[in-house]
């Protein structure tokens, strides 16, 4: 075989692979919503959503884990997107390449792929452990955390986009900069940084190891902040690893549902980002 | 600091044209550097919390905490040994199956996919990296693990597990659990981080380096190959490192299908645990104040050591390349 055959055979032999690796991974995430569709659907029904968790073999539903999770993410947004707005602010309007900016923007990468189990660690040994016990308060402070690097990274990354002159242009009007940042820089870019929410949102609701051990997770109704709360992951974590059928059935319906939602504002976030850019 | 945005203007100009912001604005700025502040002190403290929690372990049994292999709860002797051999045993398998993948689909999106597809599919790939971890845990235990067990590791034992030296690697019962099994779902989560961050660097190679290759009759493989992956090679070496960084703490999805044996094996098929899986395991059983606890603590400050080495390296890598 001449060398230019030899080659030219090599390139198509790599392409083909490539393109092989590359469908492997869309035959993967369709393995996934396979799986989860098969087993999920069958068990999903208005039960799940209208009754609490219960003894195997009762009929229960997700009702009080799918409740637990919206009021633990909804705290840790209302404590984490201000956070992450105002340090994603910080980075973008005073800290451009400056030692302390640098500094925030490293330790926030850091916080964005740390492992997330050892975010439950540290609010255990600062909420659970010096006041008694798991609670509600603890699961949110602990998604907080993961909330507030998601914000901060795509805040900082959206107001970057926004063109200096429009900054300028209202400074030269005479506005004091608390005004230029939110009723300019802050409105320009209000699209993106409604989309870090919805990813910081989307990434907090699947995240079981940071809820493990601070709301822990808790069989029956209840909306006490400060005693173990359900939610959806722990649940599903639970039922997933039990012995029950009806229980295993539960965990694929909640599986389910968090993928679903999660994908769904992936998705949304990412069409939003589309446009921006 | 005042080269904010103001662009060049003299300072004292600025303020004196801000009648309006004289009291609002140095609340407001400094506001600003408190939230930034904050999450410094924010890592800072998870540092010392975990150290400061897991110290009396690291009294009790003196250094030799980090490799002694024995775990046992019963005679309160515990060691991170095996822990940290299975957190960076699986996390290197993860990232050896993940790393030619990437390679792989990046030559593809950025190479041969068609314009209209390479968003797309993308997309489809980074979704990959939105499922959450403890889905990963489902369906590998319900659906990978039986198939691993029957179809994958007794043709591979019986085939390799009889060779000199890599036999070692392929040995014992085809349980499905283990740590291959962990690393193969690991390497699947991991996969979109690395692949997004190859794209990326591989679109900043400039075009004209590359058409100068293809001017001298390079095929597209070649140019990909000598031209491409060369010029990104330290960012992407720091992608990849950022792909080890997530494997090393990964938690639920490992937890599911590494079998959780506290024993030691250089056996792919053999179930271990990672610091991470032991934390969320034993946690629950651990009392408050107990020597249990306390080494869970010092476990969990290790893997933030050993992530926050390779996340900063990865890091340090990727902006080097970007910044030029």
């Amino acid at each position: 075989m001449s060398s230019l055959a030899r080659r030219r055979a090599t390139d198509y032999t790599v392409k083909a692979i490539s393109t092989a690796f590359a469908a492997l991974a869309l035959l993967l995430l369709a393995w996934i919503l396979w799986t989860l569709v098969i087993r999920g659907l069958p068990a999903l029904g208005p039960h799940v959503f209208t009754r609490m968790t219960l003894p195997p073999g009762a009929g229960g539903g997700l009702l009080n884990a799918i409740v637990g999770s919206l009021i633990q993410i909804g705290i840790a947004l209302v404590v984490g997107t201000p956070i992450g707005l105002m340090c994603g602010t910080f980075l973008a309007e005073q800290g451009r390449n400056t030692q302390v900016g640098n500094a925030v923007r490293f330790v926030n990468d850091v916080l964005l792929s740390a492992p997330s189990i050892l975010i439950g660690l540290f609010v255990y040994q600062i909420l659970v452990m010096p006041f008694g016990g798991f609670s509600g308060w603890a699961g949110a402070v602990a998604l907080a955390i993961i909330v507030i690097p998601v914000v901060v990274r795509t805040t900082e990354d959206m107001l970057n986009l926004v063109p200096i002159g429009l900054r300028e242009a209202a400074f030269a009007l005479g506005a004091p900069q608390w005004k230029v940042v939110t009723f300019i820089t802050w409105r320009a870019a209000r699209a993106g940084i409604v989309t870090g929410i919805l990813l910081a949102v989307a990434r907090a609701a699947g995240e079981t190891a940071p809820l493990l051990f601070t709301s822990l997770g808790n069989n029956s109704w209840s909306l006490d902040m400060n005693s173990p709360m359900a939610s959806l992951p722990i649940a599903i974590y639970q039922y997933a690893a039990s012995p029950f059928e009806d229980w295993v059935a539960l965990a694929w319906a909640g599986a389910l549902i968090i993928t679903v939602g999660v994908l769904t504002l992936n998705i949304l976030s990412r069409l939003v980002l589309a446009k921006m850019k | 600091m005042d080269a904010t945005l103001s662009g060049n203007a003299d300072p004292a100009l600025v303020s004196a044209r801000k009648p309006t912001g004289r009291v609002s604005d140095p609340v407001f700025v400094g506001i600003l550097w408190g939230s930034g502040i904050f999450v410094l002190i924010l890592l800072g403290l998870i540092i010392a919390m975990l150290f400061e929690g897991g110290l009396p372990a690291l009294q009790e049994f003196g250094i030799s905490f980090l490799w002694n292999t024995t775990w046992n709860p019963v005679t309160e002797v515990f060691g991170a040994g095996v822990m940290v051999f299975g957190t960076i045993f699986s996390a290197v398998i993860a990232v050896v199956i993940a790393l030619p993948l990437s390679f792989g689909i990046a030559f593809f999106l950025t190479e041969i996919a068609p314009g209209v597809l390479r968003r797309p599919i993308g997309v489809a790939i980074q979704l990959l990296a939105a499922i959450p971890s403890i889905i990963y845990g489902m369906w590998g235990f319900f659906v990978i693990v039986p198939l691993m067990a029957a179809y994958v590791q007794p043709p591979l034992i019986e085939w390799l597990g009889p060779l000199p030296v890599i036999g070692a690697l392929f040995q014992g019962p085809p349980l499905g659990a283990g740590m291959l099994t962990a690393g193969l779902i690991m390497a699947i989560m991991i996969l979109p981080f690395i692949t997004a961050m190859f794209v990326e660097v591989l679109e900043s190679v400039p075009p004209m380096i590359k058409e100068s290759a293809y001017g001298v009759g390079a095929t597209t493989y070649e140019v990909y190959r000598n031209v491409s992956v060369p010029y990104g090679r330290t960012a992407m070496v720091g992608a990849v490192m950022l792909g080890l960084g997530r494997a090393l703490g990964e938690t639920m999805a490992v937890t599911f299908v590494i079998g959780n044996a506290t024993r030691m094996s250089a056996s792919l098929f053999a179930p271990g645990s990672t610091i991470a899986s032991t934390i969320a395991n034993e946690f629950p059983e651990a009392a408050p104040g107990s020597l249990k606890l306390e080494s869970l603590l010092e476990l969990g400050f290790i893997l933030f050591v050993i992530s926050f080495i390779v996340l900063a390296l990865s890091r340090l890598l990727v902006r080097s390349r970007l910044k030029g």
